[in-house]
């Protein structure tokens, strides 16, 4: 009895053990699958960063110090999703020179088909549509879409959803901002959509628009920058859960899995929020319009 | 015709069965020939057309006109006129060789931008004034080769009995002109309704820029087909329109004995 009893007890040890050893060099296959020389990657031993271009501050920066980049060089470092871009790419082994980045454009970036880069950053929201013919990476950013006004006209004035509906808004086709004005503000007038936020901003400018939707962040932009009396109306709130940027890889992408555990390390370390503090601290409050 | 029936049905029938065999099908027909999503998008799609449809209406009215009166202007003869030709001849070469819609955006975004008081927004309203300055170029030498295509005894028998140029003009010439340019004005007017897809650039949501929108948010290209077949759907009337047009004048004229 005392035999089997001191059986039954190593055994239950010898069990215990092995399973503690398991999930040891499970979580070690895991890391060494996400090993910088088992990634697979278009070049192997380079990481292929895509973004649109011009890239636009606060996302990134460094101004306009390398062809064929416009605006800023997301090889800079600079900005919050170059520096993110750049965290990322060191947890995985990769110094910085072994970065690469090419211009692909937003609307390009989400849509069927093989890709040219190993992951792509260009403030794409994560949709379900989306999430079908691509894969995205857990959250970098949660995003609130904000609208932006010229100082002085009525719409600037808005304090509710309501009292902005009569004006006629304007965003870049394709965006869960263009979506947002459609599903969720529904605007008497139709809502025009543009190739590119710049197209729209100049709209805005030209009075042929009388607001533009597009995330916090990039409305701060706009303003500070791109549309001198611009002002921020308001941001919205997030319908149906939060938004969040998610970088984009093409379908079955093996690498995903290794970013989001770099993501989690560094959304874990305090890194996320380090950054988001150095590079999108003037991106202050706006008041919320319901 | 029995021959020829059983040809068509080979030929045809060959040619569907190497294309529904063909690797990739069923993948183009999911992404181009969804029938869901084309019950879905056309009446979103087909309410954008409407805007296509003023717009090509407004253009081709003024066009018709405009180039007309481009065209007598650059056929007037004399040394006393030559500012006049030389103008219409720089006209036609600079509007016919700018692209439409690098026009479209100058205007479309640049004339606001000015910010002079007084000049219109409206971006619909700028692409109008692009697709005129355009078209008039091409038109008008439609009609130049219209009206040198009538024979001169025709202006000379005119003017012998009395008429000013400007009367034998719009008597006896640019009648006979028109008749003999249906066919290419046609052409020009179905090459218009296409090029009012352009505006979509200004961000005005006409039929191109709704159906990209549903592209966009669905991934999937058959609002794209909705777009094509609601345009196909207005050319071919229109086409056999011109053809009985046409034919009746040569029906008219062979009977009456005029010499074509």
């Amino acid at each position: 009895m005392r035999t089997a009893l001191f059986g039954l007890a190593l055994t239950t040890l010898a069990l215990a053990l092995a399973a503690t050893a398991t999930g040891t060099s499970e979580s070690q296959a895991q890391g060494a699958r996400c090993a910088k020389a088992q990634l697979e990657l278009k070049t192997p031993g380079r990481l292929t960063f895509g973004t649109d271009n011009p890239a636009f501050p606060p996302w990134w920066g460094g101004g306009e110090t390398r062809k064929p980049w416009k605006v800023s060089n997301p090889y800079s470092g600079k900005g919050y999703e170059s520096a993110v871009a750049y965290a990322v790419a060191k947890r995985l082994g990769f110094t910085r020179r072994q970065v690469d980045w090419i211009p692909v454009p937003f609307s390009q970036s989400f849509r069927p088909g093989p890709k040219r880069f190993d992951l792509y950053m260009a403030q794409v929201s994560y949709t379900k549509e989306r999430d079908r013919t691509v894969d995205f990476s857990s959250s970098y950013y949660y995003v609130k879409q904000a609208l932006v006004a010229r100082r002085g006209t009525g719409l600037a004035r808005a304090r509710s959803i309501a009292a902005v509906r009569p004006y006629r808004l304007g965003a870049q086709l394709g965006t869960t901002s263009y979506q947002y004005i459609v599903n969720n503000i529904r605007p008497s007038q139709q809502p025009r959509a543009f190739d590119t936020n710049d197209l729209a901003v100049q709209a805005l400018k030209n009075g042929q628009i009388d607001g533009i939707v597009v995330d916090l962040p990039t409305a701060f932009f706009v303003t500070a920058v791109q549309v001198e009396d611009g002002v921020i109306v308001g941001q919205f709130p997030n319908r149906a859960g939060r938004e969040q940027f998610g970088m984009v890889f093409q379908t079955g992408s093996t690498l995903r899995r290794c970013v989001n555990r770099a993501l989690n390390q560094l959304w874990l370390n305090g890194t996320m929020k380090s950054l988001q503090t150095r590079w999108l601290a003037r991106v202050g409050g706006a008041p919320e319009l319901r | 015709m029995l021959i020829a029936v059983t040809s068509t049905l080979v030929f045809f029938g060959t040619l569907g069965f190497l294309i529904t065999r063909a690797p990739g099908w069923e993948n183009f027909k999911a992404y181009f020939f969804d029938w869901e999503i084309y019950r879905e998008s056309f009446p979103e799609v087909a309410e954008a057309f409407q805007l296509n449809v003023k717009i090509f209406l407004i253009a081709e009215s003024i066009i018709l006109v405009t180039a007309l009166a481009l065209a007598v202007l650059r056929s007037l003869p004399g040394p006393v006129f030559f500012p006049i030709r030389a103008l219409a001849i720089v006209y036609t070469d600079l509007f016919r060789g700018i692209p439409t819609i690098l026009l479209i955006l100058m205007l479309g975004f640049g004339m606001p931008a000015l910010g002079v008081e007084g000049i219109p927004l409206d971006p619909v309203f700028w692409a109008v004034v692009a697709l005129v300055l355009v078209y008039t170029a091409y038109v008008s030498e439609v009609y130049r080769a219209g009206i040198e295509s009538v024979h001169p005894s025709q202006d000379a028998a005119a003017r012998s009995l009395g008429l000013t140029r400007f009367q034998s003009l719009r008597l006896v010439v640019v009648p006979q002109a028109i008749r003999r340019v249906i066919p290419p004005l046609l052409n020009d007017f179905i090459g218009l309704q296409k090029d009012t897809a352009l505006v979509g650039t200004l961000g005005v949501v006409e039929v191109l820029r709704q159906s990209q929108i549903i592209e966009a948010a669905r991934f999937n290209a058959t609002a794209y087909v909705v777009a094509a077949t609601l345009f196909v759907a207005i050319t071919i009337p229109l086409a056999r329109f011109t053809d009985w047009l046409v034919a009746r004048d040569r029906k008219r004229r062979q009977a009456a004995g005029i010499p074509l």
